[in-house]
């Protein structure tokens, strides 16, 4: 059947594309395998003997040789570039032009989203997302086949097979009953969410087909997530996925190491890119803190959310794996932990993957993916790139038939028995095999590092940094745990305690070896030289962290004094560490600005520390509550303060050092979302300022509020809050009914909560005549109302007679429930007033409000560590650039 | 032994202990029967909202009480007191992850986790409607 209005091209082109890009990434990963299988690069004997002997043969059979793989490799990797963009451009445009036949625009955007967001519900989905992924593996692609020379072909092997099963997942073809993949371009009409429609149905029948017709009623798209209506969903998603794509090609360069038998020269090319992920991977993370912080409702930048860790882990592995790479090139030391760092790294951005799409996270995570029925997928992902590069880098041939038969049997036994834990074992059983050939090949030198040298510490900061990642993976895994071994195990009463009180001795740690080891020196420190240069950074160190001691308040004190104790200390470290990194800058290596990449990046990190206790510990409630309104408990109250707190229209409230009034509020066009205006006044008078939160209030046709907060920066702290309850306009209809007196000028009438006094009635003269009439008339009666709570208002209801109608204009008083109108007005100008007291003009938000202390060095710190890493690749690049020339 | 192997056997061996230990969570997922049946101990219980009880939280008289119905998949009922403000959709979740302990007569809930389905999930049914709503709609112009 023909459907009107539909265009299908678009669709058409995108299918064609994804197949396209489908075949080329597995071509281009068989031609870069065979090209590197020929190529040489080995210096193992043994090796290059057989691969120029394969060379011969290949070459007598006719199969060509490495330059005509490459070439052919070149080509289709580039036509695998071409076709990921086409999809990026295709997918854009639908959603671009609101064709709503397609099912991802209409689930994903709407007509009225504005332009900046069109990106953002791109990757809303796991479709755009994983197609943004391929996105930065085609950039760092070219960039290597441009810059990687001799490792070109192997390290484009492994990504190029990293682009085959990024194209697998949004491939959307069926394999007799399994589906692989989602499929962006899929039709809204094939896409079932049109079944149960009758309307749109033949006959209004749902068992019958599509109305020709139908698209005339889908007039619009389902809209973007309201949360994710913000900036920071258009660039935060970006650069994480920069990150996470980059930490394959550290991976990929360890892995070619292995198989090409070529374990210490994949070091040089490989160190700027793992520098180039650790900054593009921690800034991502750190703009989804931002995020969460600016814009999410989480009351915080980081609650070790099961997402939020499964991105942070990779992270620590990796910087575990460029310090013993920096401790290989200086001494020749931990070769091996460099090669299982940087693997183990991109293993844990594939379970990552699985944890934050497979849906397993459903009940211990607020923000992991919808679940796409693509686990299998997702755990095969994982298991392939184990295994092949358990396979890969196997020591001779018998090995690796053994291990690809191993790999088989496992998959089969975990398909068809379907052992949930035989899968986790199958997996680490791959990754035992890749530690074994790590352990067996990979040359080590047998002569112990010396305690004082700088390669002994800098290791322990590894093995520190990559044992905390393991833990924070563990306790992360608790849902996967449940589900293989069928336990029940919850998270503890204090899920974020149970992680803080852990990290903090991690912090403490890292940040006193980040401090003191620069300033040791490699293979071996002699005391003399090493306490001449501490001492000053030291001395200055004690100073600072005494000085804050005596004057700062840490007033995290609900954990027990072992903790706070603990955090004082971890403070004092971090506070040393940036202060011995910064004078390292000048007495380790003179100012030279080329040079200090490490020791900046040390510093920012310091900061990131420092901030992250002292803002965590000091973070105070300003809406603090009992019940609703603000009711003053006085300092014995033994009552625990809520954190909610309404604030009544009109109403001076006391909060913290403030004054908060909340004024009135403000639709944005366009949008079912409401900015509240709020204003805050010092107590002391010295300044005054209005903040405006916001929320989504029934959007979509959906009940319920969509919260977004609002804050104020200064240097050293933010004042912050949001909305969490709106009153509900159906609970509060009016019922009151007005109460009728009769009263003369003067008089004085009470109500509930306080009494009023008519000032005055009086007629207006010069109405105009044509709204009024010839007849017409208009009398007011201003009246000031006195409250018991000490405040009085001056209102003026009036009554008009305008065109033989008589019309009453009541006034209200919304703090005080108030409604006063003018009924008539009687010959001896008394009036009969009526008054109203009713809930429903009580105009009221509920919000939470806080102080952030030294939220903006945070944030600072993390840019400071990002340009110390990017420094450092700078500087390696350029090394690199003149070891080549040279050689 | 090296040295380093000194250092990397008691690091490891922390490691393990600290992710044994926190396996002894002290808390584990259950029913509401469980929750009653242990009162005092720490649980996490998935619930759905009993829309037959009213769901009491008024932010004039206290901003952050909130006290609701939740039964679960067994029918078993509970009445559950929240002390931090409003649920945010509660009233459209289609599933709550209740964090807390029974006491007394009801659940102390610390923490809510809510699950709508519109948000996280596909739902075919809720988008059927909505189609069939705008088509609905569009009949009428």
């Amino acid at each position: 059947m023909d459907y009107i209005g539909e265009h299908l091209l678009p669709g058409q082109l995108g299918h064609f594309f994804i197949v396209l890009s489908l075949i080329s990434s597995l071509v281009a990963t068989f031609a870069y395998f065979m090209a590197s299988r020929l190529g040489t690069g080995t210096p193992v004997p043994g090796i290059s003997a057989t691969s120029v002997a394969l060379n011969k043969q290949n070459i007598l059979a006719g199969f060509g040789d490495t330059a005509s793989w490459k070439r052919l490799a070149r080509i289709a990797f580039i036509t695998e570039v071409i076709s990921v963009f086409a999809i990026f451009v295709i997918l854009f445009y639908i959603i671009h032009n609101h064709l709503f036949e397609y099912h991802y625009a209409w689930k994903h955007s709407s007509r009225t989203l504005e332009f900046k967001y069109l990106l953002a519900c791109f990757w809303e989905g796991q479709e755009g997302s994983f197609l943004l992924w391929s996105i930065w593996h085609c950039v760092l692609g070219l960039i290597l086949i441009k810059t990687a020379k001799k490792w070109e072909a192997p390290v484009m092997t492994v990504l190029s097979f990293g682009q085959f099963c990024l194209a697998t997942m949004i491939a959307g073809i069926y394999f007799f009953n399994w589906k692989m993949g989602s499929n962006p371009f899929i039709l809204l009409r094939d896409s079932g969410v049109l079944d149960n429609a009758p309307a749109l149905h033949l006959d209004m029948d749902v068992s019958q087909a599509l109305r020709p017709d139908y698209m005339l009623s889908i007039k619009d798209g389902n809209d973007l997530n309201e949360l994710l209506q913000n900036y920071w969903m258009v660039i935060h998603p970006p650069v994480l996925f920069m990150g996470f794509a980059s930490t394959i090609v550290p991976f990929a360069f360890a892995v070619a190491g292995l198989w090409k038998k070529n374990f210490t020269e994949w070091i040089k090319p490989a160190l700027p890119w793992a520098l180039f992920s650790a900054a593009a991977l921690g800034v991502g993370i750190m703009m989804g803190a931002m995020w969460a912080y600016e814009s999410l409702t989480f009351g915080g930048y980081w609650a070790w959310d099961p997402v939020e860790n499964a991105s942070l882990v990779p992270w620590l592995v990796l910087i575990a794996g460029i310090h013993t790479l920096l401790i290989y090139k200086h001494s020749g030391h931990s070769l091996r932990p460099t090669h299982l760092f940087f693997i183990v790294s991109f293993g844990l951005i594939l379970y990552s993957t699985f944890l934050t799409r497979s849906g397993i996270l459903g009940d211990s995570s607020v923000h992991a993916f919808t679940d796409l029925g693509m686990n299998l997928q997702l755990y095969m992902f994982m298991y392939l790139f184990i295994w092949l590069a358990a396979i890969i880098s196997a020591k001779n041939f018998r090995q690796r038939v053994n291990s690809s038969f191993i790999a088989i049997i496992l998959a089969t036994l975990t398909y068809t028995l379907n052992l949930p834990w035989l899968g986790l074992i199958a997996l680490l059983t791959g990754l035992g095999f890749i530690i074994y050939q790590i352990q067996t090949q990979v040359p080590t030198i047998a002569k112990e590092e010396n305690t004082s040298s700088r390669e002994f510490w800098m290791f322990i900061g590894s093995l520190v940094f990559f044992l905390s990642a393991v833990v924070i993976t563990g306790k992360t895994s608790l849902p996967v745990f449940n589900k293989i071994f069928g336990t029940k195990i919850a998270p503890p009463e204090d899920a974020e305690f149970a992680y803080n009180s852990i990290m903090v001795y991690i912090a403490l740690i890292i940040a006193l070896l980040t401090a003191v080891t620069q300033y040791l020196k490699y293979k071996q420190t002699t005391g003399r030289l090493f306490w001449k240069k501490i001492w000053i950074p030291t001395l200055i160190a004690v100073a600072v962290a005494t000085a804050l001691f005596m004057v700062g308040e840490i007033k995290y004190t609900k954990k027990g004094p072992m903790f706070l104790a603990s955090i004082w200390l971890a403070i004092a470290c971090s506070l040393y560490s940036i202060i011995a990194n910064a004078a390292y800058i000048w007495l380790g290596i003179k100012g030279k600005l080329r040079l200090s990449g490490g020791s900046i990046s040390h510093m920012g990190f310091g900061m990131v520390l420092l901030t992250i206790l002292v803002s965590s510990s000091n973070k105070e409630v300003l809406s603090k509550n009992t019940s609703g309104i603000y009711v003053n408990l006085g300092k014995d109250s033994k009552e625990e303060p809520g954190e909610n707190l309404t604030l009544v229209q009109g109403l001076k409230t006391d909060m913290g050092k403030y004054w908060v009034t909340y004024e009135g509020e403000e639709k944005q066009a366009n949008k079912s979302r409401w900015f509240y205006h709020m204003r805050f006044q010092r107590k002391d008078g010295k300044e005054e300022f209005v903040l405006s939160p916001s929320a989504f209030v029934n959007a979509r046709g959906r009940e319920g509020i969509q919260p977004e907060p609002a804050s104020r920066h200064y240097f050293n702290h933010d004042v912050y809050t949001y909305i969490t309850s709106l009153p509900d306009p159906e609970k509060n209809k009016d019922t009151a009914s007005f109460v009728t007196s009769t009263l003369k000028t003067g008089d004085s009438l009470f109500y509930s909560k306080g009494f009023l006094i008519i000032q005055d009635v009086k007629q207006k003269d010069n109405l105009p005549k044509e709204l009024f009439g010839d007849s017409g008339y208009l009398y007011e009666a201003p009246i000031k109302v006195y409250s018991k709570t000490g405040t009085s208002y001056s209102v003026t209801p009036r009554l008009a007679f305008a065109k033989g109608e008589i019309l009453a204009v009541p006034d209200t008083i919304i703090s005080e429930s108030l409604v006063l109108q003018l009924q008539k007005i009687n010959p001896d100008k008394s009036v009969q007033l009526g008054v109203k007291e009713s809930d429903a003009v009580l105009k009221y938000v509920t919000l939470k409000a806080y102080k952030f202390p030294y939220i903006l060095f945070l944030w600072l710190g993390v840019g400071i560590t990002a340009l110390g890493i990017l420094m450092s690749m700078a500087n390696r690049i350029r090394l690199n650039r003149q070891s080549a020339i040279k050689s | 032994m090296k040295k380093i192997h000194i250092f990397l056997l008691v690091l490891i061996a922390g490691a393990i202990g600290i992710l044994l230990s926190s396996l002894n969570t002290g808390s584990s997922y259950g029913t509401i029967a469980e929750a009653k049946a242990k009162p005092g101990k720490f649980v996490h219980v998935a619930v759905q909202l009993d829309k037959s009880v009213p769901v009491e939280f008024d932010p004039i008289k206290n901003s952050n009480y909130m006290s609701f119905q939740a039964k679960d998949s067994s029918g078993e009922k509970m009445k559950v007191i929240y002390r931090k403000g409003e649920i945010p959709n509660l009233m459209i979740s289609e599933k709550l992850v209740l964090k807390g302990r029974f006491k007394d007569d009801h659940f102390e809930c610390k923490d809510v986790q809510t699950k709508c389905p519109s948000k996280y999930k596909d739902d075919p049914k809720a988008a059927g409607n909505s189609a069939a709503h705008n088509a609905a709609t569009s009949e009428m112009k």
